[in-house]
């Protein structure tokens, strides 16, 4: 590669690439028949995703009494997964939306695969709050629509009716999103495929796209538009999701720093996530090429940033707590790093705050092993930050009386493990079914010797 | 109707983009260019104006917020007031939330369906493809040789400089611009 740019930056993809070598090694994975260890995995999943259903079955039939909840902690496990969920999520839209805002190139080696990962990472969040309810079968009552009950309407002032509107749209512009993404990529399947009804059902959700310049410029201001329009959409989400505690007036909730405290915990745990499965997936499928130590680098940088702001964000609630005056205030943060849920609160600052910081150390964001173990204790820690802002803030309320213990029933904890189970079983099924990298974006953004300026040409045309 | 097209094949884009530039300074007519990624500057280079779109993206997102803003007014102040804990009925910063996220969802929708929409891709429909690979890495140039200064050797002759792969004629029929 003589290329100007190779000197500037090191190289997107490794190994000499030709467009056609992009295509079937991205291709290729979905192509051959699954290994077994992609049918080991498959089968834990779906395993785990039918105990879900059993349990979120049993529990929709007998009542949320199946829960160890009790009238002072009245949100456990069910909302400490949805925020978990909802967290995930965001790193999805962060690579594909603010990093092409940014003309991150680099984003193209994980961009679709983390899209992927927000649409099954929502889904999962989504299940909770609808089992939440109680009469699950009600849950429509949600939407504006003219009823026979007055007509009554929502009430719009409800922070966790903005979380209804914010969390669904969030769910319905990702799947687009990706889908918009994934059409040209879809359409080159199908002109590899013979014909058959694999092509027949590849060419259906290609819409006959057939790679016209006029096609591709408006495309890209379309994917432009979304990425402007994703954006603002990721930041509000877990914003209002934030609302729903910090509208509160519970002492540990009832925060102003909340939204941006929330945010930068969801965009950490969601790459923590995105960087565990694709340092799996890049193995397992052979994109080694593609998905670099160079890439899982950059996102461990990523990932220091998020990490540091949310520890900054455990300093400063200590800080307001003290600095306010308010006892009630004084008390739940005390409580919650001394009292009987400290051993929560310590896991959470060890796994969030202390450990990502061997982070900048080249050596570490370089060691894929490390790198691992790093990003899956983030994500241990960004669970138990859920759960303690949760739990902490509520087991010990205004009247001593009334102060009680939380312990997840079983039926709670086999919900949380079929949330795994759906998020991995879709997330395999998806390795199988579409390529897990952006084929036609790659093309686009690595210097490939098919995209090289012929050198014969450019050198006749200077002399 | 039918239209008489040179078709020629690049295998790299810088090629194509050399070829639409020569092609276009001889006063020739593009009829289309067909390439398996988005190539930078492809648009510039052919004269391809802005795209209207982003106007069907601010006219949905406008309409979604407004429509929301009033839904959300008419709804908690007209047709059945309540009162949440003494909140004016009608409290504007309350109304913003959902307001932008219906903006947003119908921005979004509304400007891939008119994606959709201007370039007549739905389902079912048989691509209109220039060649078997350029979904995959050939660079298709399609030209109008119905253009009084087209000449086919000179044409050729230009290609050749920029590395064409293969040129031949063929005959489209059909109203549409391609």
């Amino acid at each position: 590669m003589s290329d100007s740019t190779a000197s500037l930056r090191p190289a997107l993809i490794t190994g000499e690439k030709s467009l056609a070598d992009v295509t079937n090694d991205i291709c290729a994975p979905m192509e051959r028949k699954p290994t077994g260890l992609w049918w080991v995995a498959f089968s834990i999943s779906a395993t785990a995703l039918l105990v879900g259903i059993a349990a979120v079955w049993y529990q929709i039939a007998t009542g949320i009494g199946t829960w160890g909840l009790n009238k002072t902690v009245g949100w456990g496990f069910d909302i400490t997964n949805f925020v978990f969920w909802v967290g995930i999520g965001h790193a999805g839209t962060l690579i594909s939306a603010v990093l092409f805002l940014f003309r991150q190139k680099w984003r193209t080696a994980v961009n679709r695969s983390a899209e992927a990962m927000t649409l099954f990472a929502v889904m999962c969040a989504g299940i909770f709050p609808l089992i939440h309810m109680g009469r699950t079968w009600l849950a429509y009552w949600m939407v504006p629509y003219p009823n026979t009950r007055g007509s009554l309407w929502l009430n719009f002032k409800s922070p966790l009716l903005w979380d209804v509107f914010a969390i669904s749209t969030y769910l319905i512009i990702s799947a687009v999103f990706w889908y918009v993404g994934l059409v040209p990529d879809l359409a080159t399947i199908r002109d590899r495929t013979r014909p058959g009804p694999r092509k027949r059902i590849f060419s259906i959700l290609s819409l006959g796209w057939d790679g016209s310049a006029r096609t591709w410029h408006r495309y890209e201001t379309v994917y432009m538009l979304l990425a402007g329009l994703a954006t603002p959409l990721v930041f509000s989400v877990h914003t209002i999701v934030s609302m729903d505690f910090a509208t509160s007036v519970i002492p540990g909730w009832h925060t102003t720093i909340f939204p941006p405290y929330f945010v930068a915990g969801a965009i950490f745990s969601g790459l923590a996530m995105v960087l565990t499965l694709m340092i799996i997936a890049r193995k397992v499928m052979n994109l080694e090429d593609y998905v670099t130590p160079k890439h899982i680098e950059r996102m461990c940088q990523l990932m220091l940033s998020m990490g540091c702001i949310v520890g900054f964000a455990y300093g400063t609630e200590f800080f307001m707590a003290a600095y306010s005056g308010n006892p009630y205030e004084q008390f739940v943060f005390k409580n919650r790093a001394l009292g009987p849920f400290s051993w929560a609160y310590w896991t959470m600052v060890c796994c969030n705050v202390v450990i990502p910081q061997l982070l900048w150390f080249r050596r570490v964001r370089t060691s894929l092993a490390a790198v691992f173990v790093i990003a899956i204790l983030v994500n241990v820690g960004m669970w138990f930050e859920r759960f303690v802002i949760i739990v902490t803030s509520l087991h010990r309320d205004f009247l001593p009386s009334s102060w009680a213990h939380y312990v997840p029933s079983l039926i709670e904890i086999a919900t949380f493990v079929g949330s795994f189970g759906l998020f991995f079983t879709c997330f395999l099924v998806f390795c199988r079914i579409a390529p897990a990298i952006a084929i036609a974006e790659v093309k686009g953004a690595a210097d490939l010797k098919g995209r090289k300026i012929s050198q014969t040409v450019s050198e006749e045309q200077a002399a | 109707m039918t239209y008489r097209l040179l078709r020629a094949t690049f295998a790299h884009e810088d090629d194509l983009i050399g070829a639409i530039r020569a092609v276009r300074t001889q006063g020739l007519h593009i009829v289309d260019a067909f390439t398996p990624y988005a190539v930078h500057g492809i648009d510039r280079e052919m004269g391809l104006k802005p795209s209207r779109l982003t106007w069907v993206c601010f006219i949905c997102g406008m309409t979604g917020a407004l429509g929301m803003l009033w839904f959300e007014h008419w709804t908690a102040s007209v047709a059945w007031p309540i009162d949440v804990g003494g909140k004016p009925w009608n409290s504007l910063p309350s109304d913003v939330p959902v307001a932008f996220e219906s903006a947003v969802l119908l921005a979004g929708l509304g400007s891939v369906f008119a994606l959709f929409a201007v370039c007549r891709l739905f389902p079912g429909k048989e691509p209109n493809l220039a060649g078997p690979k350029t979904t995959d890495d050939q660079f298709v140039l399609l030209i109008d040789e119905a253009d009084a200064a087209f000449d086919f050797s000179n044409v050729n002759q230009l290609l050749r400089q920029f590395n064409v792969v293969e040129t031949e004629e063929c005959v489209v029929e059909g109203g549409n611009d391609r």
